[in-house]
Protein backbone atom coordinates (compact mmCIF):
# COMPACT_ATOMS: atom_id res chain seq x y z
CA UNK A 1 0.00 0.00 0.00
CA UNK A 2 1.42 3.45 -1.35
CA UNK A 3 0.46 6.50 1.08
CA UNK A 4 1.79 9.57 2.39
CA UNK A 5 2.24 9.98 5.96
CA UNK A 6 3.21 13.32 7.57
CA UNK A 7 4.14 14.65 4.53
CA UNK A 8 6.42 11.62 3.30
CA UNK A 9 5.62 9.01 0.75
CA UNK A 10 5.72 5.34 2.29
CA UNK A 11 5.17 2.26 0.73
CA UNK A 12 4.42 -0.48 3.35
CA UNK A 13 3.35 -4.61 2.50
CA UNK A 14 0.66 -5.72 5.22
CA UNK A 15 -2.60 -7.44 4.73
CA UNK A 16 -4.89 -4.97 3.54
CA UNK A 17 -7.27 -5.47 6.61
CA UNK A 18 -4.86 -4.41 8.57
CA UNK A 19 -6.42 -1.45 10.97
CA UNK A 20 -4.42 1.70 10.37
CA UNK A 21 -3.97 1.96 14.18
CA UNK A 22 -1.79 -0.77 13.22
CA UNK A 23 0.57 0.32 10.36
CA UNK A 24 0.82 3.34 11.93
CA UNK A 25 2.57 1.72 15.17
CA UNK A 26 4.06 -1.52 14.31
CA UNK A 27 4.79 -1.02 10.81
CA UNK A 28 5.85 2.52 10.76
CA UNK A 29 7.02 2.85 14.59
CA UNK A 30 4.80 5.77 14.81
CA UNK A 31 3.86 4.87 18.35
CA UNK A 32 2.21 8.70 19.03
CA UNK A 33 -1.46 7.34 18.04
CA UNK A 34 -2.87 5.42 20.97
CA UNK A 35 -5.13 2.66 20.91
CA UNK A 36 -8.21 2.88 23.37
CA UNK A 37 -11.49 1.46 23.23
CA UNK A 38 -11.18 -0.58 19.82
CA UNK A 39 -14.78 0.40 19.41
CA UNK A 40 -14.77 4.14 17.95
CA UNK A 41 -15.80 6.01 21.31
CA UNK A 42 -12.73 6.97 23.01
CA UNK A 43 -10.64 8.73 19.92
CA UNK A 44 -7.25 7.85 21.45
CA UNK A 45 -6.41 6.95 17.88
CA UNK A 46 -7.78 9.97 16.25
CA UNK A 47 -5.44 10.31 12.53
CA UNK A 48 -6.65 12.82 10.09
CA UNK A 49 -6.86 11.58 6.38
CA UNK A 50 -7.09 14.08 4.06
CA UNK A 51 -7.49 16.63 6.92
CA UNK A 52 -10.08 15.21 8.43
CA UNK A 53 -10.37 13.18 11.74
CA UNK A 54 -11.04 9.23 11.65
CA UNK A 55 -10.75 6.44 14.20
CA UNK A 56 -7.58 4.82 12.80
CA UNK A 57 -8.64 1.36 14.61
CA UNK A 58 -12.15 1.07 12.34
CA UNK A 59 -9.82 2.26 8.97
CA UNK A 60 -8.51 -0.47 7.40
CA UNK A 61 -5.28 0.61 5.53
CA UNK A 62 -5.93 -0.56 2.05
CA UNK A 63 -8.70 2.18 2.23
CA UNK A 64 -5.65 4.86 2.43
CA UNK A 65 -4.01 4.17 -0.74
CA UNK A 66 -2.94 6.99 -2.29
CA UNK A 67 -4.31 9.32 0.82
CA UNK A 68 -2.47 11.63 3.43
CA UNK A 69 -2.07 10.50 6.63
CA UNK A 70 -1.45 12.79 9.57
CA UNK A 71 -0.50 11.83 13.04
CA UNK A 72 1.02 13.38 15.92
CA UNK A 73 4.06 13.32 15.23
CA UNK A 74 3.81 15.06 11.81
CA UNK A 75 2.26 18.46 13.35
CA UNK A 76 4.65 21.21 13.27
CA UNK A 77 6.30 22.29 16.39
CA UNK A 78 7.78 25.65 14.55
CA UNK A 79 5.07 27.72 13.03
CA UNK A 80 1.37 27.79 12.34
CA UNK A 81 -2.14 26.02 14.17
CA UNK A 82 -0.59 23.39 14.59
CA UNK A 83 2.45 24.77 16.96
CA UNK A 84 0.17 26.69 18.68
CA UNK A 85 -2.25 24.26 19.80
CA UNK A 86 1.12 21.90 20.73
CA UNK A 87 2.00 24.91 23.16
CA UNK A 88 -1.47 25.75 24.81
CA UNK A 89 -1.53 22.81 25.87
CA UNK A 90 1.76 22.45 27.28
CA UNK A 91 0.93 25.94 29.02
CA UNK A 92 -2.51 25.06 30.20
CA UNK A 93 -1.91 21.78 31.74
CA UNK A 94 -4.14 20.67 28.68
CA UNK A 95 -2.21 16.64 29.29
CA UNK A 96 -2.73 14.90 32.37
CA UNK A 97 -1.82 10.65 31.47
CA UNK A 98 -1.30 11.75 28.19
CA UNK A 99 -2.69 9.01 26.25
CA UNK A 100 -5.30 11.33 25.02
CA UNK A 101 -3.76 13.69 24.32
CA UNK A 102 -2.68 13.14 20.62
CA UNK A 103 -6.26 12.33 19.56
CA UNK A 104 -7.21 15.46 21.40
CA UNK A 105 -4.96 17.72 19.91
CA UNK A 106 -5.57 16.14 16.11
CA UNK A 107 -9.21 16.48 16.44
CA UNK A 108 -8.77 20.58 17.77
CA UNK A 109 -6.57 20.86 13.77
CA UNK A 110 -10.13 19.45 12.46
CA UNK A 111 -11.42 22.93 14.00
CA UNK A 112 -11.84 26.45 12.68
CA UNK A 113 -10.24 29.25 13.95
CA UNK A 114 -11.78 31.09 16.83
CA UNK A 115 -14.02 28.09 17.64
CA UNK A 116 -16.11 28.79 20.42
CA UNK A 117 -16.86 27.11 23.45
CA UNK A 118 -19.73 25.14 22.35
CA UNK A 119 -18.39 24.33 19.13
CA UNK A 120 -14.92 22.96 20.80
CA UNK A 121 -17.10 20.55 22.75
CA UNK A 122 -19.35 19.42 19.77
CA UNK A 123 -15.35 18.63 17.70
CA UNK A 124 -14.30 17.00 20.75
CA UNK A 125 -17.09 14.57 21.72
CA UNK A 126 -15.40 11.66 20.17
CA UNK A 127 -12.34 11.96 22.73
CA UNK A 128 -12.70 11.05 25.97
CA UNK A 129 -10.26 11.71 28.85
CA UNK A 130 -10.28 9.02 31.66
CA UNK A 131 -8.69 11.73 33.83
CA UNK A 132 -11.04 14.06 33.18
CA UNK A 133 -9.04 17.01 32.82
CA UNK A 134 -11.85 18.53 30.38
CA UNK A 135 -11.33 22.05 31.71
CA UNK A 136 -8.02 22.67 30.78
CA UNK A 137 -7.95 20.65 27.21
CA UNK A 138 -10.89 22.77 26.03
CA UNK A 139 -8.89 26.17 26.87
CA UNK A 140 -6.22 25.01 25.79
CA UNK A 141 -7.73 24.07 22.61
CA UNK A 142 -9.29 27.34 22.88
CA UNK A 143 -5.93 29.23 23.07
CA UNK A 144 -4.74 27.39 20.36
CA UNK A 145 -7.21 28.08 17.53
CA UNK A 146 -7.43 31.80 19.02
CA UNK A 147 -7.45 34.15 15.84
CA UNK A 148 -4.16 36.46 15.63
CA UNK B 1 -5.14 -6.72 17.26
CA UNK B 2 -6.81 -8.73 15.00
CA UNK B 3 -5.80 -11.44 12.93
CA UNK B 4 -5.67 -9.05 9.53
CA UNK B 5 -3.73 -12.11 7.66
CA UNK B 6 -6.86 -14.39 8.46
CA UNK B 7 -9.05 -12.03 5.90
CA UNK B 8 -9.28 -11.18 2.34
CA UNK B 9 -10.83 -8.03 0.73
CA UNK B 10 -11.53 -7.46 -2.94
CA UNK B 11 -11.57 -3.93 -4.11
CA UNK B 12 -13.59 -2.92 -7.07
CA UNK B 13 -13.57 0.42 -8.50
CA UNK B 14 -16.79 0.71 -10.06
CA UNK B 15 -20.39 -1.07 -9.36
CA UNK B 16 -20.86 -3.03 -12.49
CA UNK B 17 -17.91 -4.98 -11.41
CA UNK B 18 -18.73 -5.38 -7.50
CA UNK B 19 -22.16 -6.26 -8.68
CA UNK B 20 -20.31 -9.29 -10.26
CA UNK B 21 -17.76 -9.57 -7.66
CA UNK B 22 -21.08 -10.22 -5.28
CA UNK B 23 -22.46 -12.63 -7.71
CA UNK B 24 -19.94 -14.64 -8.70
CA UNK B 25 -17.44 -14.52 -5.52
CA UNK B 26 -19.96 -14.38 -2.53
CA UNK B 27 -20.80 -14.53 0.16
CA UNK B 28 -18.92 -11.15 0.51
CA UNK B 29 -19.33 -9.24 2.86
CA UNK B 30 -19.81 -5.17 2.03
CA UNK B 31 -17.27 -2.78 3.61
CA UNK B 32 -17.65 1.23 3.65
CA UNK B 33 -16.49 3.23 6.21
CA UNK B 34 -15.57 0.31 8.05
CA UNK B 35 -17.23 2.02 11.76
CA UNK B 36 -19.57 -1.23 12.70
CA UNK B 37 -17.82 -3.99 10.73
CA UNK B 38 -14.04 -3.20 12.71
CA UNK B 39 -15.96 -2.68 16.08
CA UNK B 40 -17.18 -6.50 15.53
CA UNK B 41 -13.49 -7.48 14.32
CA UNK B 42 -11.67 -5.69 17.10
CA UNK B 43 -13.79 -7.50 19.26
CA UNK B 44 -13.43 -10.64 17.48
CA UNK B 45 -17.40 -11.44 17.07
CA UNK B 46 -17.27 -10.57 13.64
CA UNK B 47 -17.25 -14.24 11.87
CA UNK B 48 -16.93 -13.05 8.47
CA UNK B 49 -13.39 -13.66 6.37
CA UNK B 50 -14.00 -12.11 2.72
CA UNK B 51 -15.25 -8.56 2.61
CA UNK B 52 -15.52 -6.44 -0.82
CA UNK B 53 -14.30 -2.98 -0.05
CA UNK B 54 -17.28 -0.33 -1.36
CA UNK B 55 -15.32 2.71 -0.45
CA UNK B 56 -13.91 3.44 -3.87
CA UNK B 57 -16.85 3.65 -6.11
CA UNK B 58 -18.03 7.48 -6.13
CA UNK B 59 -20.83 6.80 -8.36
CA UNK B 60 -22.44 5.82 -4.86
CA UNK B 61 -21.70 9.37 -3.44
CA UNK B 62 -23.89 11.84 -4.20
CA UNK B 63 -26.83 13.93 -2.65
CA UNK B 64 -29.28 15.03 -5.18
CA UNK B 65 -32.57 16.67 -6.17
CA UNK B 66 -34.65 14.26 -8.21
CA UNK B 67 -38.17 14.14 -10.07
CA UNK B 68 -38.60 18.13 -10.32
CA UNK B 69 -37.04 18.59 -6.51
CA UNK B 70 -39.52 16.52 -5.28
CA UNK B 71 -37.71 13.65 -4.28
CA UNK B 72 -34.18 13.93 -2.18
CA UNK B 73 -31.43 10.76 -3.24
CA UNK B 74 -29.08 10.21 -1.77
CA UNK B 75 -26.17 7.48 -2.70
CA UNK B 76 -25.29 4.71 -0.53
CA UNK B 77 -21.66 6.24 0.43
CA UNK B 78 -22.92 9.32 2.05
CA UNK B 79 -21.48 9.93 5.08
CA UNK B 80 -22.82 11.82 8.19
CA UNK B 81 -20.68 14.41 7.67
CA UNK B 82 -21.95 14.79 4.23
CA UNK B 83 -25.21 15.07 5.61
CA UNK B 84 -24.55 17.59 8.14
CA UNK B 85 -22.76 19.62 5.48
CA UNK B 86 -25.18 19.68 2.15
CA UNK B 87 -27.23 22.65 1.98
CA UNK B 88 -29.77 20.02 -0.17
CA UNK B 89 -30.03 18.00 2.94
CA UNK B 90 -30.41 21.00 5.93
CA UNK B 91 -32.92 23.01 3.49
CA UNK B 92 -35.41 19.76 2.86
CA UNK B 93 -34.56 17.84 5.71
CA UNK B 94 -33.62 18.84 8.47
CA UNK B 95 -33.66 16.40 10.80
CA UNK B 96 -31.65 14.36 9.12
CA UNK B 97 -29.01 16.90 9.13
CA UNK B 98 -29.60 17.00 12.63
CA UNK B 99 -30.05 13.43 13.39
CA UNK B 100 -26.49 13.14 11.35
CA UNK B 101 -24.80 15.25 14.16
CA UNK B 102 -25.48 12.65 17.03
CA UNK B 103 -24.38 10.04 15.51
CA UNK B 104 -21.18 9.31 17.26
CA UNK B 105 -18.40 12.28 17.07
CA UNK B 106 -16.82 13.87 14.11
CA UNK B 107 -14.07 11.10 13.44
CA UNK B 108 -17.36 8.59 13.12
CA UNK B 109 -19.68 11.26 11.32
CA UNK B 110 -16.75 11.29 8.57
CA UNK B 111 -16.45 7.57 8.20
CA UNK B 112 -19.80 6.20 8.89
CA UNK B 113 -22.43 6.22 5.37
CA UNK B 114 -26.22 5.84 5.56
CA UNK B 115 -25.90 2.96 3.93
CA UNK B 116 -23.92 1.22 6.25
CA UNK B 117 -26.33 2.20 9.05
CA UNK B 118 -29.70 1.12 7.23
CA UNK B 119 -27.96 -2.47 6.56
CA UNK B 120 -26.15 -2.81 9.81
CA UNK B 121 -30.02 -2.40 11.23
CA UNK B 122 -29.04 -1.85 14.49
CA UNK B 123 -32.31 -1.02 16.40
CA UNK B 124 -30.61 2.06 17.60
CA UNK B 125 -29.15 3.33 14.37
CA UNK B 126 -29.76 7.24 14.83
CA UNK B 127 -30.48 8.10 11.33
CA UNK B 128 -33.21 5.19 10.92
CA UNK B 129 -36.19 6.98 12.42
CA UNK B 130 -35.92 9.09 10.11
CA UNK B 131 -35.64 8.01 7.21
CA UNK B 132 -38.75 5.49 8.28
CA UNK B 133 -40.54 9.06 9.35
CA UNK B 134 -40.17 10.42 5.88
CA UNK B 135 -41.26 7.31 4.20
CA UNK B 136 -37.57 6.73 2.80
CA UNK B 137 -37.41 4.04 -0.35
CA UNK B 138 -33.93 1.80 -0.33
CA UNK B 139 -32.92 1.38 -3.56
CA UNK B 140 -31.17 -2.25 -3.77
CA UNK B 141 -29.24 -3.62 -7.13
CA UNK B 142 -27.91 -7.00 -7.82
CA UNK B 143 -26.39 -7.49 -11.71
CA UNK B 144 -29.82 -8.73 -12.35
CA UNK B 145 -31.32 -5.31 -12.08
CA UNK B 146 -32.56 -2.79 -9.56
CA UNK B 147 -35.63 -2.89 -6.83
CA UNK B 148 -36.94 -0.49 -4.54
CA UNK B 149 -38.16 -1.35 -0.77
CA UNK B 150 -39.44 0.78 1.75
CA UNK B 151 -37.18 1.35 4.83
CA UNK B 152 -39.96 0.12 7.05
CA UNK B 153 -40.11 -3.44 4.89
CA UNK B 154 -36.58 -3.64 4.96
CA UNK B 155 -36.75 -5.10 8.15
CA UNK B 156 -37.87 -8.76 9.19
CA UNK B 157 -36.59 -9.11 12.05
CA UNK B 158 -33.42 -8.06 14.39
CA UNK B 159 -30.43 -7.01 12.91
CA UNK B 160 -32.05 -9.08 9.91
CA UNK B 161 -33.22 -7.61 6.43
CA UNK B 162 -34.44 -8.74 3.05
CA UNK B 163 -31.11 -7.50 1.44
CA UNK B 164 -30.05 -10.40 -0.79
CA UNK B 165 -26.16 -11.63 -0.30
CA UNK B 166 -26.15 -10.49 -4.16
CA UNK B 167 -27.02 -7.25 -3.54
CA UNK B 168 -25.97 -3.77 -2.46
CA UNK B 169 -28.03 -0.82 -1.06
CA UNK B 170 -27.06 2.03 -3.86
CA UNK B 171 -29.12 4.99 -2.93
CA UNK B 172 -31.83 5.84 -0.61
CA UNK B 173 -34.90 8.15 -2.10
CA UNK B 174 -36.64 10.43 0.35
CA UNK B 175 -40.25 11.45 -1.33
CA UNK B 176 -40.19 15.27 -0.27
CA UNK B 177 -43.34 16.39 1.30
CA UNK B 178 -44.44 19.37 3.72
CA UNK B 179 -45.18 19.05 7.30
CA UNK B 180 -42.68 20.11 10.48
CA UNK B 181 -40.66 18.05 10.94
CA UNK B 182 -39.15 16.68 14.72
CA UNK B 183 -36.01 15.14 15.83
CA UNK B 184 -35.21 13.76 19.22
CA UNK B 185 -32.80 11.01 20.72
CA UNK B 186 -32.06 10.40 24.62
CA UNK B 187 -29.04 9.12 25.18
CA UNK B 188 -26.62 8.64 28.51
CA UNK B 189 -25.11 12.12 27.08
CA UNK B 190 -25.20 14.51 24.95
CA UNK B 191 -22.90 13.24 22.04
CA UNK B 192 -21.26 9.49 21.39
CA UNK B 193 -23.87 7.47 23.59
CA UNK B 194 -26.20 4.71 21.85
CA UNK B 195 -29.37 5.82 22.48
CA UNK B 196 -32.45 4.42 24.76
CA UNK B 197 -34.72 5.74 22.92
CA UNK B 198 -34.69 8.49 19.25
CA UNK B 199 -38.03 9.72 17.80
CA UNK B 200 -38.16 11.76 14.67
CA UNK B 201 -41.77 13.01 12.99
CA UNK B 202 -42.12 14.40 9.89
CA UNK B 203 -45.68 15.67 9.96
CA UNK B 204 -48.09 13.20 10.99
CA UNK B 205 -45.49 10.41 10.51
CA UNK B 206 -43.60 9.88 13.64
CA UNK B 207 -41.06 6.73 14.36
CA UNK B 208 -39.17 5.65 17.25
CA UNK B 209 -35.46 3.65 16.90
CA UNK B 210 -34.47 1.79 20.06
CA UNK B 211 -37.69 0.85 21.15
CA UNK B 212 -38.27 -2.97 19.45
CA UNK B 213 -35.74 -5.70 17.29
CA UNK B 214 -36.43 -2.57 14.45
CA UNK B 215 -36.99 0.87 13.67
CA UNK B 216 -40.87 1.15 13.69
CA UNK B 217 -43.51 3.43 12.76
CA UNK B 218 -45.96 4.21 16.13
CA UNK B 219 -48.76 3.55 13.25
CA UNK B 220 -51.52 4.01 16.37
CA UNK B 221 -50.27 6.94 17.61
CA UNK B 222 -50.49 7.97 13.88
CA UNK B 223 -53.94 6.95 12.84
CA UNK B 224 -55.48 8.99 16.19
CA UNK B 225 -53.10 12.34 14.77
CA UNK B 226 -54.71 11.98 11.40
CA UNK B 227 -58.44 11.65 12.93
CA UNK B 228 -57.62 15.31 14.27
CA UNK B 229 -56.75 14.14 17.36
CA UNK B 230 -55.20 16.83 19.91
CA UNK B 231 -55.53 14.63 23.65
CA UNK B 232 -51.63 14.19 24.11
CA UNK B 233 -53.23 11.36 26.80
CA UNK B 234 -54.85 9.99 24.28
CA UNK B 235 -52.06 10.12 22.01
CA UNK B 236 -49.72 8.36 25.01
CA UNK B 237 -52.44 5.46 25.19
CA UNK B 238 -51.65 5.04 21.46
CA UNK B 239 -48.41 5.07 21.62
CA UNK B 240 -48.17 2.42 24.61
CA UNK B 241 -50.04 0.07 22.19
CA UNK B 242 -47.40 0.65 19.33
CA UNK B 243 -44.20 0.61 21.12
CA UNK B 244 -42.87 -2.82 23.32
CA UNK B 245 -39.29 -2.07 24.69
CA UNK B 246 -37.18 -4.08 26.16
CA UNK B 247 -34.81 -4.00 29.22
CA UNK B 248 -31.30 -4.26 28.53
CA UNK B 249 -28.27 -2.49 29.32
CA UNK B 250 -28.98 0.91 28.58
CA UNK B 251 -32.18 1.06 30.00
CA UNK B 252 -36.02 -0.43 30.86
CA UNK B 253 -38.67 -1.05 28.81
CA UNK B 254 -40.82 1.39 31.50
CA UNK B 255 -38.39 3.90 31.11
CA UNK B 256 -38.27 3.67 27.75
CA UNK B 257 -41.91 3.77 27.06
CA UNK B 258 -42.43 6.67 29.54
CA UNK B 259 -39.97 8.88 27.95
CA UNK B 260 -41.31 8.32 24.37
CA UNK B 261 -44.52 9.52 25.95
CA UNK B 262 -42.80 12.50 26.62
CA UNK B 263 -41.59 13.51 23.87
CA UNK B 264 -44.98 12.80 21.90
CA UNK B 265 -46.77 14.98 24.79
CA UNK B 266 -43.70 17.85 24.44
CA UNK B 267 -44.04 17.50 20.83
CA UNK B 268 -47.73 17.87 20.46
CA UNK B 269 -48.01 20.61 22.50
CA UNK B 270 -45.80 22.76 19.91
CA UNK B 271 -47.62 21.64 17.35
CA UNK B 272 -50.03 23.00 18.55
CA UNK B 273 -51.52 26.35 16.90
CA UNK B 274 -51.47 29.54 18.73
Amino acid sequence: VRLIVNGKKRKVRVPPMTRLLDTLRETLGLTGTKEGCGEGECGACTVLIDGEPVNSCLVPTCQVEGREVTTIEGLSRRKGRQARLLRAFVDEGGAQCGICTPGMILAACALPRGATRERVRVGLAGNLCRCTGYEKIYRAVEKGLTRR
Amino acid sequence: MIHAEQLTVLRPKRLSEALALLRDEGPLTPLAGGTDLYVGLNAGTERAQRFIDLWRLEELRHIRLTDGKRTLELGALTTFTDCIRSKKVVRNLPILAEASREVGGAQIQNRGTLAGNIANGSPAGDSLPVLAAADAIVVLRSAAGEREVPLCEFYTGYRATVRRPDELIVRVRIPLQRGRQRFRKVGTRAAQAISKVVMAAVGDRVAFGSMGPTVLRATRLEAYLRTGGGEVEEARRALAEDLHPIDDVRSTAAYRLRVAQNLVGDWMRERRPG
